[in-house]
């Protein structure tokens, strides 16, 4: 056992160093002037404070005086059928990112789109999503949205631009299509890319291009190197004992991501209850990533050690030489070769091709290929070389040989590779004409720009990373108008006026004649089309092992290293507030982006945190401020794309430092850098110290072995009192409680946007979560254990802990927050006058405060539809924390009483819970031994954070479990 | 020196202390009336609607079901409000040209729908459902009085917490047996001893639970 005394588990390197600062944040609880009103910035001294909280009292009575004025009740002329008033509907559809599609079902609630939840039945969901999912709702009602036409900034109409359109392809026709070109992100859609062969059909000469920022250029030159051909790979982690990642984030980036997440933890969890052996999983990484968090061995090296990596632990298999620089391969590859058939080796998206390729042979040379990694064919309608087509295109356009260019979603203006001058050689283009959500940075270069329809309201098809296509439905009629890609190119052939839903059902009838309509609905309903999953193909890959690109040489000196933002994603999320604002996974930044590099690097620079530096990269320089982040390579910088966006609207414009101006071509994802400090400095808002809880065992952590040795390791850290003083409650119906099992969090942040999604929970903006303001209800603290040169990580998902005797109730002066007969510690907001008290006898620290009207937005029209019915949208002085989905509860219980029945387990899933992709959180009535969370509380690995108070939380955790290699 | 005052003040000191207490006792009084008064709470207040439809004439005269119109009753939070289709489904027929009913008529035909003031507006952090207590008991009239002798809808309750918390701290004085929720006249022989067999029989939660501020309040 591990003796967890000690700075053994630290948030921070201030923390680990033991920093006088450190210690007068942890003193004063809140950051400093957190509750107070800034003179400097509001404009309110405490003088005026005084005045004005005076006045407000004596005005506070009048304020109840006012009547509120009556409100309507308009029903419908005609109602739908199956539409009860009251009671949401769900929709099947897909969300897609970077083209690949994951099933999800969207609830309505009379006709507004509310929430994201996944769809069980989608093998790329299996009812979880990812953090861009789950706020695709919020970017539907984004007012910062394009609502127009435009052509040079004045508005126009469909048909004057459709009109335009097909006179340029009648000009293009008799040129046989000469200098006519299309630009779109990945296609999987089988539908837009039947309609863009159509009109290439049409036009011989025509040209389609491709470009994916963040695309996957890597993984089809990896296949093509290998099989010859750019097919995809499939990795089955349900049947993977031994999992080595090169340089991979498998778990939480990426097409088949939450199917591969639950599939690893499902192992996991098993075999901690017996159930099997358990998975190992070794991450060699050039920056730390969530999977790196679950790893039970983490390698960091540079971007140009990853070929040679690879090579190494090729040749380890295969019974080669020795790599002194990689002592680790040894070990990784006997585990390997002891597993063989049973093993993964996953290549990292971003790793270059050739890595890609020496992850083939290895899984072939380890008997896994065909058994847990199987080929496919290419998921996307055209797998190309997008660098490649993109080049072609800008200097195409450099020698005027493009005449007319149909932009069709992206954003290449902003994320195209900085030595392209795509923005130069798109002004040479004559006619130029954009489909896009938002009237961006390309949009400005564009003569035409055309509103685009967002995904949920639009009619549409893509592929899932296995190959099952679903059709994308509509939840809404287009809120600002606006055109899908596929309208677009039907006006380009001469149906301007043709129906998104026509389209797709004239694709699809043609694919499948046979009772076409039964076909349709099913597959709609569902939100998949039944075995459209691409089959397995029997191919091997070339024996040779392709020798490594002259860049990727191992250096000497400093390397960047790009990667999307996980927030943020290539840039595209800039403007939706939930994902600026989400606590980015380990780093726990918000609003900004940050030069990430080790302790010795920046020790080395003489830089501490928020300094900022100059980097020389692909030609050009940027200041960026530095985050010093545990677990970095040394001589690594990484650098998160997306942020710095000019025209992304209100909310994105102006966060963070524009990654793509040193991202040249030669260098996508990794590149040689210098970096120089300027003695300036930037503020970053970082939630890495709120709310922290000093020295105790709150996160408990032990391997495999020691579980088996000792159960009970994870209870004997602390003597849980048995007696209280208080007198207790009695639950003699439902006691509900919440397991969170930490061998499983990813710390993907799903939970916590699916939780302001389902909860009205406002953002709040850079300045005030610097005061530790920050509304989320479930916070992830990421807690580092041993050295900070490659600490392991652990996440902890921390919400209220519905306490039995909890320390926010009896302190209330006005029974604000009180217990309920089943447990769940209330929150009234309407009782609420604004103490603050129970959030200062809050030992967990998780209630929030309303210091401003932060949701005001919501008095905007159109952000009122975004909003939960369910739940009240809380103003300006008012406490609030997790409630367990207390709407999700009631109406369970309420449907369950209309039956004269109980509440089945599972039947409430709370948000949080019912996106996770691992199962991590498992939420249910403690009172019924038969249900899965009273089953995980009984297990031994089970602890209640701070339960030597006595709070006797009702939310426990699992203690983590890692499987490590004794011989490694 | 002599004393400022002069004894005989005290006597209005006295009375000004004993009537500060007077004066501060009546404003709450009155503080309190106020509240409960209809001008605070609507209760027996009618509103001016688009149409003056009267639940009287559909209801005593006619004989039609609440859940004629009120179709989600017993399986929503909201009962309800009949689409303008429900009242064309008569209205085509019968008093097709009564100036009265133009609203509806050109509710229907421009497929712009009718937009009725709310009689019973409960603040927004209360959420209410309609369902279950159909389900457990508690029939219209308890809530809505006797609707079916209302010519314009009137709130009959006060619709204050107090009115609510008087059934969810004795819900046995308001139970009904489950073929009577929609007979407003209906009035029981013994309401007592029925009202604690059907919270059993219904399983009612405890009247500690039926009080939990999540029972109404998230």
């Amino acid at each position: 056992m591990k003796k967890l005394d000690g700075p053994n588990f630290w948030r921070s390197l201030e923390e680990y160093a033991g920093t006088p600062e450190f210690g007068e944040m942890l003193g004063r609880e809140f950051p400093r002037h957190a509750s107070e009103w800034d003179g400097d910035d509001d404009g309110v001294s405490r003088r005026r404070f005084l005045e004005l909280s005076g006045a407000s009292l004596a005005l506070a009575g009048l304020s109840g005086c006012v009547k509120q004025p009556r409100e309507g009740l308009v029903p419908y002329v005609k109602q739908p059928e199956e539409l009860v008033p009251g009671r949401p509907l769900f929709f099947a559809t897909g969300f897609t990112l970077s083209g690949y599609a994951t099933g999800i079902l969207v609830e309505s609630n009379t006709g507004r789109p509310t929430k994201v939840e996944g769809n069980p039945q989608h093998p790329a969901s299996l009812g979880a999503t990812d953090v861009f999912a789950q706020a695709s709702i919020l970017s539907i009602y984004d007012p910062d949205r394009s609502q127009t036409i435009t052509k040079l900034g004045q508005i126009r109409t469909w048909p004057v631009f459709t009109e335009e359109l097909q006179a340029r392809v009648k000009t293009s026709r008799a040129l046989g299509g000469e200098g006519f070109r299309l630009l779109t992100p990945t296609v999987t859609s089988p539908a837009l890319a039947a309609k863009i062969r159509e009109l290439l059909g049409t036009l011989p000469k025509a040209r389609w291009h491709q470009w994916e920022p963040a695309g996957r250029d890597p993984v089809r030159a990896g296949a093509r190197l290998a099989f010859g051909q750019p097919v995809e790979i499939r990795y089955d982690f349900s049947k993977a004992d031994v999992v080595v990642s090169l340089d991979a984030d498998p778990f939480t980036f990426g097409p088949g991501s939450l199917a591969h997440a639950r599939a690893f933890a499902r192992r996991r969890r098993d075999a901690a209850t017996g159930g099997g052996a358990p998975p190992r999983y070794y991450a060699i990484e050039t920056t730390p990533t969530s999977s790196g968090a679950l790893a039970d061995h983490r390698v960091s090296l540079k971007p140009s050690e990853l070929h040679a990596a690879a090579a190494a632990l090729l040749a380890a298999v295969s019974g080669g030489p020795a790599d002194a620089r990689f002592p680790w391969a040894f070990a990784c590859a006997a585990d390997l070769e002891a597993h063989a058939g049973r093993g993964v080796v996953i290549p990292g998206e971003h790793a270059p091709g050739n890595v890609h390729a020496l992850a083939h042979l290895l899984n072939d040379a380890l008997g896994n290929l065909g058994a847990t990694v199987l080929v496919t064919d290419s998921v996307e309608a055209e797998p190309v070389d997008q660098l490649a087509s993109l080049a072609s295109l800008v200097t195409d356009m450099k020698a005027g040989k493009v005449d007319t260019l149909l932009v069709l979603g992206g954003n290449p203006a902003f994320d195209a590779p900085a030595d392209f001058g795509f923005i130069e050689a798109l002004q040479k283009v004559a006619f130029r004409a954009r489909l896009g959500l938002y009237d961006d940075e390309t949009s400005q270069y564009c003569q035409w720009h055309v509103n685009e329809t967002h995904e949920l309201e639009a009619w549409g098809d893509a592929r899932a990373f296995d190959g099952t296509v679903t059709i994308l439905q509509p939840l809404i009629e287009p809120l600002y108008g606006g055109k899908s890609a596929l309208e677009v190119l039907a006006a380009a052939l001469g149906q301007p006026a043709a129906k998104g839903l026509d389209l797709v059902k004239a694709h699809w009838q043609k694919q499948h004649p046979e009772a076409f309509d039964a076909f349709f609905r099913k597959s709609l309903h569902d939100g998949f089309v039944a075995g459209s999953a691409l089959p397995a193909r029997a191919l091997k890959p070339k024996g040779s092992i392709p020798a490594p690109l002259a860049a990727a040489a191992v250096t000497d000196g400093l390397e960047i290293v790009f990667r999307p933002d996980p927030g943020l994603f290539d840039g595209r999320f800039a403007n939706n507030g939930w994902l600026q604002e989400v606590p980015k996974p380990l780093t726990k930044l918000t609003w900004d982006n940050a030069a990430h590099v080790s302790a010795g690097t920046a020790k080395r620079l003489g830089v501490k945190n928020e300094d900022l530096v100059r980097l020389i990269a692909g030609g050009a320089t940027l200041d960026a401020p530095v985050w010093i982040l545990p677990g970095q390579p040394d001589d690594v910088v990484t650098l998160h794309l997306g942020h710095g966006r000019t025209r992304a609207g209100r909310v994105g414009n102006g966060t963070g430092v524009n990654a793509y101006l040193l991202r040249a071509a030669a260098g996508l994802w990794a590149a040689p850098a210098a970096v120089q400090k300027t003695g300036g400095t930037y503020a970053l808002a970082t939630t890495q110290h709120h709310f922290n809880m000093e020295g105790r065992h709150l996160v408990r952590t032990g391997t495999f072995e020691e579980y088996r040795k000792d159960p009970d390791f994870a209870r004997k850290l602390e003597e849980v009192p048995t007696i209280s003083m208080y007198q207790g409650f009695k639950y003699d119906q439902h006691a509900w409680g919440l397991a969170v099992n930490l061998s499983s969090c990813t710390g993907c942040n799903a939970c916590v946007v699916a939780c302001q999604s389902e909860n009205n929970i406002p953002t709040i903006g850079k300045d005030q979560v610097r005061r530790g303001r920050e509304m989320h209800w479930i916070r992830i603290d990421r807690y580092y254990e041993g050295s900070p040169e490659n600490p392991a990580m652990h996440n902890q998902p921390v919400m209220c802990m519905h306490c039995e005797q909890a320390p926010c109730e009896v302190v209330c002066p006005v029974a604000a927050t009180t217990h309920s007969e089943e447990g769940i510690n209330e929150m009234t907001y309407n009782r609420c006058i604004g103490t603050k008290y129970c959030s200062n006898n809050c030992p967990y620290k998780v209630r929030r405060f309303n210091f401003y009207d932060y949701n005001k937005d919501k008095h905007l029209p159109v952000l009122t539809l975004l909003a939960n019915p369910n739940v009240t949208v809380r103003q300006k002085g008012v406490m609030e924390k997790c409630n367990y989905c207390i709407q999700r509860v009631n109406r369970a219980r309420m449907d369950a009483e209309k039956e004269n029945r109980r509440v089945r387990d599972g039947e409430v899933l709370t948000a949080c819970q019912q996106v996770c992709p691992t199962e991590a959180l498992v939420f249910g009535d403690i009172n019924d031994p038969a249900s899965k969370v009273a089953k995980l509380k009984a297990e031994q690995l089970n602890y209640g954070m701070l339960a030597e108070l006595n709070t006797r939380p009702r939310t426990t955790y699992l203690a983590k479990l890692i499987n490590p290699n004794e011989r490694f | 020196m002599s004393q400022i005052f002069n004894r005989s003040t005290n006597a209005i000191a006295r009375i000004s202390i004993w009537g500060a207490v007077f004066i501060l006792a009546s404003v709450g009084w009155a503080a309190s009336i106020l509240n409960r008064s209809a001008y605070n709470t609507n209760q027996g207040v009618t509103v001016k609607q688009p149409v003056p439809f009267g639940h009287e004439h559909h209801v005593a005269g006619l004989g039609l079901d609440c859940r004629y119109c009120h179709s989600s009753v017993e399986k929503s939070s909201s009962a309800g409000i009949p689409p303008t289709a429900t009242c064309m489904n008569c209205h085509k027929l019968i008093w097709s040209d009564s100036p009265m009913l133009a609203p509806v008529r050109e509710s229907f035909r421009s497929g712009k729908p009718l937009n009725w003031r709310k009689v019973y507006d409960l603040p927004d952090f209360v959420y209410f459902d309609h369902s279950i207590h159909v389900a457990k008991g508690v029939g219209c009239a308890s809530c809505h009085g006797r609707i079916d002798k209302m010519r314009l809808t009137a709130q009959y309750p006060s619709l204050q917490m107090e009115w609510c918390l008087a059934c969810h701290r004795n819900p046995e004085k308001f139970l009904r047996p489950k073929d009577k929720i929609f007979d407003l006249a209906w009035v029981a022989a013994d309401q007592e001893a029925l009202g604690k067999e059907l919270a059993k029989e219904n399983h009612l939660r405890s009247t500690v639970a039926l009080t939990n501020c999540s029972t109404c309040h998230r």
